[in-house]
């Protein structure tokens, strides 16, 4: 594990503030899932994972045709698709056509992907001004911050802190009353709505059929920011592919429920080509830019292909008790919890941080929320051999690597395993058993042992093993 | 001629909570098994398998099948040890097809101790009698692999004396979670304070899980927090007269 990522971990666990927001937020959402999924509101939910699970891998499996599917409709609709490979590629193209359109000022709605190529940075580097218009990336925008949470990316900050940052932002009075603050942040961005060059959204899903993209959300700044501005960018990863426009009555009905307990969001748009002759609104230009950016690499492991099926509804991270205690900004890139633990080592390797697949107790909460149904703990324990070997080929964590040989080894020589328990126990204070300890038997330093009694005790070996009891009772 | 049980009794209950072991020994003998402890046996690999080393797991996973294929039924008191057993050794032995053929014969005649008492031997009530107020754990892979959620309850209910009082984050993991626990020591440190909150505010005096695992980490923190609360396992109840 890095020095940042334990600090990170540490400072997020030192700040009760802090806790008791993250603990409150995924517990709410927590809560209004369970709600919407129960079997009362949603018989079929159980049933509808199990569909979505199966149309996404169909999808992925024949990822190649669909996404020639989707461009060729696309291209019928009047739109133009753009493969970008890297981070860079999604830059260029955006630059490039702001350039050409005499662009200054870009309007954003939500978008994963986006945050994962860095754009607004990259953007604002070459003078061009790109401004988030959710509300809670429009703070997390004007803290320079980045995304807490896939679904709310704010979560993490109190109303008190919200006031600060407007305060000191836009300089407008002190305000804790969370519409009101509303109300702030949209007097500010409608003007940016009107005189936005071009609007740059996500996709929560690509319709091949259609070659349409669809989009959720409970703000209304999508539909504003993909229809007022002349140019409308989509930019997504290439797995948001689903094959046709009725699966959709598969997808909307998990995506709301799960992320934010919502049968359906307040909007749903459904998107396809620029606007028509007969049409009154919609940009006069349209563009879907498909990002690998190392999706082809996961695409090709068939053991964790299933990364790949993701909506990014965020349900891993509100059921996930390391999430809640960890928060966000702990993880080392932009996707954070279970999926993050997951997407993050196969999309930028497992040397990006070694200790991320291993941050969790594998207690499946996520695997059992999953809308799709993705095996989350059997990824992150693939993960984990995928990291042992690196380090074997490198040469470190010797001592780990050693210590399980032995263990093994004794593990395999049930003579030598009676033996080494009854040193250990020998070794360990004994209160015959019911005791428990407090502090290490003084001169025994052993860094496990010392990281189990920071936080807790330690039973005190028993007198005798259980296998001693058994010989003696027959 | 009753029927023949093999114990596995795990390492951690055969090195740490030897008491849980005699318990269910009574238990299925109280029933009328005739129960069998295979000395040979240790460990089911699952530490080496959950961080990373697949290979030191395989060499402790294939001892395990050496000393247990022929059992007529295994008996865990783990949940956690179960599914690894039962699950896991599927991954394990993917590239091994004779261990593979093995885990498989091996799988259907392995359980969990709640299960083998409701779903082999038929129990509900093992005409146990504890007075305690108690609230259930439910650990994770026991709840979530194996699927075993009523079965420990309905145990429970039939004890003489006992009032089990739910607790609010029953479903919640312990923080545990094998090297995690020392790996990510602070992080686990915090999960296992949650879960204590969750467990004071029953009233119960005691905390009863299928998993001496969870119960060291949970019992580990009550210690610590000086509070006057206990744990068992599940066995432990069970034998209570």
């Amino acid at each position: 594990m890095s020095a940042v990522f334990e600090e990170k971990i540490h400072q997020t666990l030192a700040d009760p503030k802090l806790q008791l927001a993250i603990f409150a937020a995924t517990g709410r959402l927590m809560e209004k899932r369970r709600k919407a999924v129960n079997a009362e509101v949603c018989p079929d939910f159980q049933e509808l994972r199990t569909q979505a699970h199966e149309v996404k891998r169909h999808t992925i499996d024949h990822l190649d045709y669909y996404l020639d599917l989707f461009e060729r409709n696309v291209i019928a609709h009047g739109g133009k698709v753009v493969f970008c490979k890297s981070a860079t590629e999604v830059a260029d193209f955006v630059l490039g056509l702001a350039k050409e359109r005499q662009a200054h000022l870009i309007v954003k709605s939500k978008s994963m992907t986006t945050e994962e190529v860095d754009l607004n940075e990259r953007l604002e580097h070459h003078q061009l001004q790109s401004v988030e218009t959710d509300l809670g990336e429009y703070l997390i925008q004007l803290a320079h911050e980045r995304p807490y949470h896939i679904v709310a990316p704010a979560l993490h900050k109190t109303k008190e802190q919200v006031a600060d940052l407007l305060t000191e932002r836009l300089g407008v009075p002190r305000e804790t009353i969370i519409e009101k603050q509303t109300m702030i942040a949209r007097a500010v961005l409608r003007e940016k709505f009107l005189a936005a060059d071009i609007g740059i959204s996500g996709a929560n899903f690509l319709v091949a059929d259609s070659g349409a993209i669809v989009l959720v959300e409970n703000e209304g700044n999508a539909r504003l920011t993909t229809s007022a501005p002349k140019v409308h960018i989509a930019i997504a990863g290439i797995e948001k592919m689903i094959p046709r426009a009725q699966d959709l009555a598969v997808f909307l009905k998990v995506l709301g429920r799960s992320a934010t307990g919502q049968p359906l969001t307040v909007y749903t748009s459904f998107l396809s080509g620029p606007r028509r002759a007969d049409e009154i609104d919609g940009p006069d230009e349209f563009y879907v830019v498909l990002l690998d950016n190392g999706r082809t690499k996961v695409l090709a492991d068939r053991d964790k292909r299933e990364s790949l099926y993701c909506i990014r509804c965020g349900a891993c991270l509100n059921h996930c008790p390391v999430y809640r205690k960890i928060g966000g900004h702990s993880f080392p890139w932009v996707y954070s919890g279970p999926i993050g633990a997951i997407l993050t080592p196969q999309f930028l390797g497992v040397n990006h941080e070694p200790g991320l697949p291993f941050a969790s107790s594998l207690c499946g909460a996520c695997a059992e929320v999953c809308p799709v149904k993705i095996d989350i703990p059997k990824i992150l324990l693939e993960l984990r051999s995928e990291v042992k070997k690196a380090e074997e080929r490198e040469g470190t964590s010797r001592l780990e690597r050693l210590a399980f040989r032995v263990w093994a080894w004794v593990m395999r020589h049930p003579r030598l395993y009676e033996m080494a328990g009854m040193a250990a126990a020998y070794l360990a204070p004994s209160t015959d058993g019911g005791g428990w300890v407090r502090r290490a038997p003084s001169g025994i330093r052993v860094a496990p042992l010392d990281a189990w009694l920071s936080q807790r005790d330690l039973p005190s070996a028993p007198a005798k093993s259980f296998r001693q009891l058994w010989r003696e009772r027959r | 001629m009753p029927a023949r049980v093999s114990l596995f009794v795990t390492c951690i209950v055969d090195q740490l909570f030897p008491k849980v072991g005699v318990a269910v020994v009574d238990v299925l003998e109280r029933l009328g098994f005739q129960v069998d402890f295979p000395e040979r046996q240790t460990c089911c690999g699952q530490p080496a398998f959950n961080s990373g080393y697949r290979e030191e797991a395989r060499q402790v996973a294939r001892h395990f099948l050496d000393v247990f294929c022929d059992a007529e039924y295994v008996v865990v008191p783990s949940g956690s040890c179960t599914s690894m057993i039962a699950h896991h050794f599927e991954d394990i032995f993917e590239k091994e097809p004779e261990n593979l053929e093995r885990a498989r014969r091996l799988e259907p005649k392995v359980y969990e101790f709640s299960r083998f008492l409701l779903e082999v031997a038929g129990v509900d009530d093992v005409g146990a009698r504890l007075n305690e107020v108690v609230t259930y754990h439910d650990s994770c892979h026991a709840l979530r692999e194996l699927k075993v959620k009523d079965g420990p309850r309905r145990l429970l209910g039939h004890v003489r004396g006992l009032e089990l009082r739910e607790m609010d984050a029953a479903e919640e993991c312990c923080g545990f979670g094998g090297t995690f626990s020392v790996k990510f020591a602070e992080v686990s440190g915090a999960m296992a304070r949650t879960k204590i909150d969750s467990i004071v505010r029953t009233g119960a005096s005691a905390v009863v899980s299928v998993d001496s695992s969870c119960l060291m980490q949970i019992q580990g923190a009550l210690a610590r927090a000086a509070l006057p609360i206990r744990t068992l396992h599940l066995a432990e109840v069970l034998a209570s007269r």
